[in-house]
């Protein structure tokens, strides 16, 4: 039960949010923001306390808390809240700051505090529904926005699709091992070799789907630009970095807790994805002038490098994996926290909303510059770092001809975040007015820029620690 | 002490960019403070620089000054620093220009100085830690975030195609390096860790080195840069600003010199040997078709880059004739000449982009064709800018001599048609120099412009008299910096005479 006292405590907060909340008028939404505010850090702090230093099973074993879980999850609390502070301001300067913004991002907290320590294919499922329902509704918050009600219908649609095909493909698997637990999966296949056949992989094709779906991988990338446009900025932040981690979750739970038996047959598939989505984002990321689409595409190309990490099928592949996951979202978070910043006279989202940025607000064109080599793969930013750890793995298990298209893809990718810088340092201003952030937002994303450099600069630790949680 | 000067020098300049990145461009600030700091930094960095060079013993080939840490545990990283004979020069090279760079640029540069500066001194750092990185991790880092200065710098300060240029030179140069990058973790594979000593005892197979040798020729050819893949530096010079040509010219393509000498040889001999006759008529096309090329220039900064890549070509032709002997410990003398080459190259050409920058400050044209006569109104430039061109056409007494005969001698004594080719540098380089100097500087004064330039203020005497000092002294005198790098490069000729095939005696 204690391990589980994050999730539950969380509930209870959404439930005590969502009544204080109908008492609260527009004035007042700010206590909203502080109560949910409030419940992260509480609930960061009983992960922190309750995460055990081995494995441990919980509710008949549908329910697993290790270091690992403790990671991912402290991470995506982090990232939720950071999304909150930078949303802050725009939200209200919007006229949209409502308690549902803050609701539905708790409740996508929940799922993905639940997929991240489900052990049982049902809870991963449960978990996944959650996040996903309020993201739907989340991209279609600004209900005055026909785009965002757009991408959000896309969005739902795909999605539904998505998660169809991974119920049945968990059908699939549930009825070939007679188990729906990632332990008993796997030692059913420990035990029985012969179920290494055509029947699960069957099943496995389209859980992989499923999870390619959740990732935004290609060829099920279509919903992901889309979205990543059409929702509002702060919606895009959190799209953009905590479900990720969850996703990773999901695809080492299911892949290599309990199909890591039958590693051949997924090997090839999760590899050609991952290739896929490389060149494909890169190079199409390239055409875009919308940077929150740009940004997408990145994404894309960004869920190559990590699904490469686990194609290896080596712990120090997927220490890759996540340590890349990890430092990805944080680049991420950092990007959006400026286009939200930027956002004074309704949303920044094109390329030419940055031109001249270096004059208007020159820190804040420091911390974008930051993000984007480190995107970009260029040392010492920790972008290079997460790629060289994920390049070593892939070279590690033999596919050196792989790793060259790996660094080849990320040299086109260059070309597009440069361009960024591009727009703002060499380009003049159109106009000269500086930009002003708020100190709370300032705070943050300054410490989120020069947290881009510092793991560049000492990213043994982080390494280390990935390394850990995995074994 | 001793055992922090490299980590001194490399982070002295960094941190001194760093804090005059924060302190920003503010009016109300006295407006030299910034000049100030960046030239007390640089000129700091110059006399840690010296004091290396007193406390360097050149009689020992092996690494000094070391420094060890563990940097990246689980990957074996280490931050591990050294120094030897071939290192130390391009250091002190760098560590020379940079102050000059400084100096010249002084009222030069009103456009938000203080980022400008700060730019070159994080550069020089970043240098200095290329020229002393023995870790390919911490190599390949110092060598791509290079490329972030010099790619500001190019596109804030440049000229009318600076986004071109500056994101020409930027992916070329990236592309070429990443699979050097691949390269290092192949490695890395073989030997446990990113030792670059380690990578050079490990034996390898003739096909992986192939392999190697191609992955490093890419990342080094672009940045010598060599024919075919030198289309970029043209562009990157005529729009970079004066300091931004002046660095890249005199050190940046420096380091793809370096890397072969101090990685593609010692990791792959053998693939060395396999492909150095490639190398050197590559190199031949580099000195006698961009001579012709640069002949045709009639934009004064085109012209020297064309000319820089024509010098280059004498590095890489002195590298590769080594394996043209019987013996290749008898590839001494064309090493060195390399070597000495890149010095040289380094104070010329650095030497001949401020003059270019000296009149552009005045009249605004890189153009031949608007100048004529410039003698007539500028005297004493005139007399420096004779004096580099003559040092750039390889005139004895002249620092630019002493490596083009080296390398001369070196290949006439393996193959006289080797030597015939490099010889032509010596007219077509007095062709195309003299013959600008001719159009510049001689005749009669062409237009009104050309009548109102006013000569030399004090500052840009100095900068150009030290450089002047030096490429003569070089010229006469240049014993001290061939004993500098003799033991190191013959401990280098016996390395890489043992092939590293496994089952294969030498």
């Amino acid at each position: 039960m204690l391990s589980a006292s994050a999730e539950i405590f969380l509930v209870i907060m959404i439930c005590i949010v969502l009544v204080v909340d109908l008492f609260v008028n527009d004035k007042d939404r700010k206590v909203t923001f502080w109560l949910s505010f409030g419940t992260l850090i509480a609930t960061a702090a009983l992960v922190m306390n309750n995460t055990p230093e081995a494995r441990e099973f919980i509710f008949d074993g549908s329910y697993v808390n290790d270091p690992l879980a403790g990671l991912l999850k402290i991470a995506s609390i982090s990232m939720v809240g950071v999304g909150f502070i930078y949303s802050r301001h725009y939200l209200i300067k919007n006229n949209l700051m409502k308690g549902e913004f803050f609701l539905l991002s708790l409740f996508g907290l929940l799922g993905i505090l639940i997929m991240i320590s489900a052990n049982s294919l049902l809870i991963m499922y449960l978990g996944l529904e959650t996040l996903s329902l309020s993201l739907y509704a989340l991209v279609a918050f600004d209900r005055n926005s026909s785009i965002a009600a757009e991408s959000a219908m896309k969005y739902f649609i795909l999605g539904a699709i998505a998660s169809g095909s991974l119920l049945y493909g968990i059908s699939w698997i549930y009825g070939m091992t007679g188990s729906l637990e990632f332990n008993e999966i796997a030692l059913a296949i420990a035990e029985n070799p012969s179920l290494n056949s055509l029947p699960l992989w069957f099943g496995m094709a389209f859980v992989v789907v499923g999870i390619a779906f959740k990732f935004g991988a290609v060829p099920f990338h279509m919903w992901l630009p889309d979205v990543y446009q059409g929702a509002k900025t702060p919606v895009t932040l959190f799209i953009a970095t905590a479900p990720k981690l969850a996703a990773f979750a999901l695809i080492y739970r299911v892949l290599v807790d309990g199909l890591g038996g039958v590693h051949d047959a997924w090997q090839g598939t999760i590899l050609i994805i991952s290739l896929l989505s490389l060149v494909l984002g890169n190079v199409v990321a390239i055409a875009q002038t919308n940077i929150k689409r740009m940004l997408g595409y990145s994404a894309i190309g960004h869920v190559g490098f990590i699904f490469a990490g686990i194609f290896t099928g080596t712990q120090i592949g997927y220490a890759a994996a996540l340590f890349y996951s990890l430092t990805y979202v944080i680049m991420a978070a950092g990007a959006f926290g400026v286009l939200i910043a930027l956002s004074d006279e309704g949303d920044a989202d094109q390329l030419d909303d940055l031109k001249g940025l270096s004059q208007r607000n020159p820190w804040l064109a420091v911390i974008m510059l930051f993000v984007m080599l480190g995107m970009a793969g260029i040392p010492p930013w920790v972008g290079f770092f997460a790629k060289l750890d994920v390049i070593n793995a892939v070279i590690d298990s033999g596919f050196t001809g792989f790793a060259v298209l790996m660094v080849l893809s990320s040299v086109i990718g260059a070309f597009y975040y440069l361009r960024v810088i591009w727009y703002m340092y060499f380009e003049q201003a159109p106009k000269s007015k500086a930009i002003i952030i708020n100190k709370d937002l300032g705070a943050v994303i300054s410490i989120n820029g020069i947290l881009i450099l510092a793991l560049g600069l000492f990213p043994g630790a982080l390494m280390q620690l990935c390394i850990n949680v995995i074994n | 002490m001793n055992s922090s000067i490299l980590s001194l020098m490399i982070w002295l300049p960094i941190f001194a960019g760093i804090t005059l990145l924060l302190m920003g461009d503010n009016d109300k600030r006295p407006k030299n403070t910034i000049r100030y700091i960046s030239f007390g930094a640089s000129l700091a960095t110059f006399f840690l620089g010296i004091w290396l060079y007193l406390e360097f013993d050149n009689t020992t080939a092996s690494m000094q000054f070391i420094e060890k840490t563990v940097w990246i545990e689980s990957l074996g990283i280490q931050y591990y620093l050294g120094v030897d004979g071939i290192s130390v020069p391009l250091i002190l090279l760098t560590v020379f220009i940079t102050p000059l760079i400084v100096m010249s640029s002084w009222d030069v540069i009103t456009l938000r100085p203080a980022q400008y500066f700060a730019a070159f001194l994080i550069l020089e750092g970043l240098m200095i830690g290329v020229f002393s990185a023995l870790d390919a991790i911490l190599f390949y880092v110092f060598w791509e975030a290079m490329l972030v200065p010099m790619f500001l710098i190019i596109g804030i300060w440049g000229g009318q195609r600076r986004i071109y240029a500056t994101l020409k030179f930027f992916l070329y140069t990236f592309l070429g390096s990443v699979l050097m990058l691949v390269s290092f973790i192949y490695l890395y594979g073989q030997t446990a860790d990113f030792d670059l000593q380690h990578f050079m005892a490990t034996p390898l197979s003739l096909f992986e080195q192939q392999l190697i040798f191609i992955a490093f020729l890419l990342a080094f050819a672009v940045k010598v840069p060599m024919w075919p893949v030198h289309t970029w530096l043209p562009d990157a010079h005529v729009e970079a600003p004066t300091g931004g040509s002046v660095i890249l010219a005199a050190i940046m393509l420096k380091m793809g010199g370096y890397g072969f000498i101090r990685l593609s040889m010692p990791i792959a001999p053998d693939a060395s040997e396999y492909f150095a006759f490639m190398m050197i008529v590559l190199s031949l096309i580099a000195v006698t078709y961009i001579g012709f090329v640069a002949l045709m220039q009639i934009d004064m900064k085109k012209l020297i880059a064309y000319s820089s890549i024509a010098h280059m070509g004498f590095v890489t032709l002195g590298f590769f004739i080594v394996w043209s002997y019987g013996e290749t410990t008898q590839g001494a003398l064309g090493v060195t000449g390399a070597m000495v080459q890149m010095i040289s190259h380094g104070l010329i050409s650095g030497a001949m982009f401020l003059c270019v920058g000296v009149l552009y400050d005045r009249m605004h044209s890189r153009e031949i064709l608007a100048y004529g006569g410039v003698a007539n109104t500028m005297p004493v430039f005139a007399a420096f800018m004779v004096l580099f061109s003559m040092a750039n056409a390889g005139l004895p007494g002249t620092s630019g001599f002493v490596g083009e005969f080296m390398v001369i001698l070196a290949s006439f004594k393996a193959n006289f048609w080797f030597a015939f080719l490099a010889a032509t540098t010596l007219i077509l380089g007095a062709a195309y120099t003299l013959w600008m100097v001719k159009r510049v500087l001689y005749g009669e004064v062409a237009n009104d412009n050309v009548a109102k330039l006013t000569d030399l203020n004090s500052r840009e005497f100095y900068v150009l008299s030290v450089l002047a000092v030096s490429v003569l002294l070089v010229g006469v005198w240049p014993a001290p910096l061939i004993d500098l790098m003799t033991a190191t490069i013959d401990q280098l000729m016996l390395q890489i005479s043992e092939t590293k095939i496994i089952g294969i005696e030498a």
